[in-house]
């Protein structure tokens, strides 16, 4: 995936400014910023929900996982249901759609869950039941739009090792919007720091750790000397912007 | 809903009820002299003239099933026509903003000026009656089909955007199924208007078979109060049933919801 010259501007405001970013296989990106610095607007522009107002992005691949803010399930379904959707809409014949549904419940956790409807689930199980769907079409390309932030602090920390291992298995290129450091740090192979609106990269700060990260290594001198680089970096940021 | 919720939900308005017929009663035979009494009859005497007299009975139930027939043909008409124009409202912006000042008008017309010229143009028998309903019935439908749709979680539409999903996938999947309970809800508003509608129609058109529209202007003419009341009293139980028919498929719908269809685990609503 590949951002050259991004530009986006809302009517007056402009959001985004020039942004170039290119998101390998085997990466994982966290970009953090200041609250409307365009960080969801880059989300959605990958996603090809809008389209840039200068310059080009490019995805490569022919499906992509989203994860929103929100678990956004459909009430009315089922958990399998509602795994099964992706495949539904690609037109996959019933039992081709229910071996991957089930495939993405178990890789989550969620087995013995599959009758249940999100109403019956907890926020973290919905969660689970979100990113379960965006797994089913086996992407090369993830997209995560703060997906555990309105979590608690165990589910959030809980969902962030599930979701290592995800990555250390399968080796795709994800781009994770968030507005923790610690978690960013944890989950990025890079941390990607935007500047208050308009959105413009400021600093990009490789993360020196190797997978897996054992959740004990969120306490290291390490990660807090890398934590402690972003956090400068994002003071620097909110500063232009103010 | 616990024990003592299903109890209070039958005993409040069953105590109500007691204390309307007690009034009622009262007010017939001690506010009203005798010579009066035909303004507002006792219950008995009600129930005795109006459901006991075998004659007067069979021909209310004759003109209640009449009524009834009419009534839901228009109803069913109204959920086909209603559901169709909310959905296709919903799909394009410009076909609501063309459609939508007439879907109000429907609702601020006089039906009674309308009724008459309905009997000249389509002739009084069933067409008409059934036209008289869906005018009548057609807009609480329509308004909450739209409604419904446009509740749709903006997520979700995203959701379907990244999956390419087309105008009818988008419609079957997401629309219809997130509208489905503001829709029912509009079907329960629209059953008691439809009801009222075949009564006007049957009313007015005084031709073709009789109905309970008819019958009650036939008793208004005779001073027969206690048969008027009757026939009062049936039709309002008739929209009432189709009320909680409908209000029990809502909540039927949103209970399959919230919980799993299998008795594996069972889940208890209180």
């Amino acid at each position: 995936m590949e951002f050259a010259g991004v530009s986006v501007a809302f009517g007056g405001t402009q959001a985004l400014a020039g942004v170039d970013l290119t998101v390998h296989r085997g990466e994982m990106v966290a970009l953090v910023g200041p609250s409307g610095c365009g960080k969801s607007t880059l989300l959605r522009l990958a996603a090809g929900f809008q389209g840039p107002t200068a310059g080009t992005v490019s995805v490569t691949g022919d499906s992509l996982g989203y994860v929103f803010q929100d678990a956004t399930l459909m009430p009315w379904r089922s958990v399998q249901r509602n795994v099964e959707l992706p495949g539904q809409l690609a037109g996959l014949p019933a039992t081709e759609r229910r071996r991957l549904a089930a495939d993405a419940i178990a890789r989550v956790g969620l087995t013995g869950f599959e009758r249940h409807r999100p109403a019956q689930l907890s926020g973290g199980m919905r969660m689970r039941v979100s990113i379960a769907r965006a797994l089913t079409m086996r992407p090369d390309l993830y997209l995560f739009d703060e997906p555990f932030g309105a979590l608690d602090e165990m589910t959030r920390e809980r969902l962030g090792e599930e979701l290592n291992s995800l990555f250390v298995a399968e080796s795709f290129a994800g781009l994770f919007v968030t507005h923790s450091i610690p978690e960013g740090v944890f989950l990025a192979t890079r941390v990607v720091v935007l500047s208050g609106r308009p959105g413009r990269i400021v600093a990009d700060i490789p993360v020196p750790f190797d997978y897996p990260r054992p959740p004990e290594s969120r306490y290291s001198p390490e990660f807090a000397a890398t934590a402690a680089t972003v956090s400068a970096a994002l003071r620097g940021a909110a500063e232009v912007a103010v | 809903m616990s024990r003592a919720g299903m109890v209070s939900r039958l005993v409040a308005p069953l105590l109500v009820f007691v204390g309307v017929l007690g009034f009622w009663q009262f007010a017939s035979t001690t506010l009203l002299e005798p010579g009066e009494r035909f303004l507002l009859p006792p219950p008995m005497e009600v129930l005795r003239l109006g459901l006991f007299d075998p004659a007067a009975r069979e021909q209310l139930l004759a003109g209640l099933w009449s009524t009834t027939v009419v009534a839901l043909v228009g109803l069913a008409v109204s959920m086909v026509v209603g559901v169709s124009l909310g959905l296709l409202m919903s799909q394009a912006r410009w076909v609501e903003i063309s459609i939508y000042p007439y879907a109000v008008l429907l609702q601020t017309i006089p039906i009674l000026a309308v009724v008459s010229q309905l009997g000249y143009w389509f002739g009084y028998d069933f067409t008409s009656r059934v036209t008289v309903c869906v005018l009548v019935s057609l807009f609480p439908i329509i308004t909450s089909t739209l409604f419904g749709v446009k509740s749709v979680e903006p997520g979700l539409h995203d959701l379907l955007a990244l999956y390419r999903a087309g105008r009818w996938q988008r419609l079957l999947r997401l629309q219809v199924p997130a509208a489905l309970p503001a829709m029912i809800n509009g079907f329960k508003i629209s059953a008691g208007l439809s009801m009222v509608g075949a009564i006007i129609a049957d009313f007015f058109f005084r031709q073709g078979e009789p109905g309970i529209g008819r019958l009650i202007d036939v008793y208004r003419q005779q001073l027969s109060t206690e048969r008027l009341l009757t026939a009062l009293f049936l039709s309002s139980l008739v929209g009432l049933v189709l009320f909680w028919s409908f209000d029990l498929l809502g909540t039927w719908v949103q209970r399959r919801r919230h919980a799993q269809r299998t008795t594996r685990t069972a889940v208890s609503a209180s």
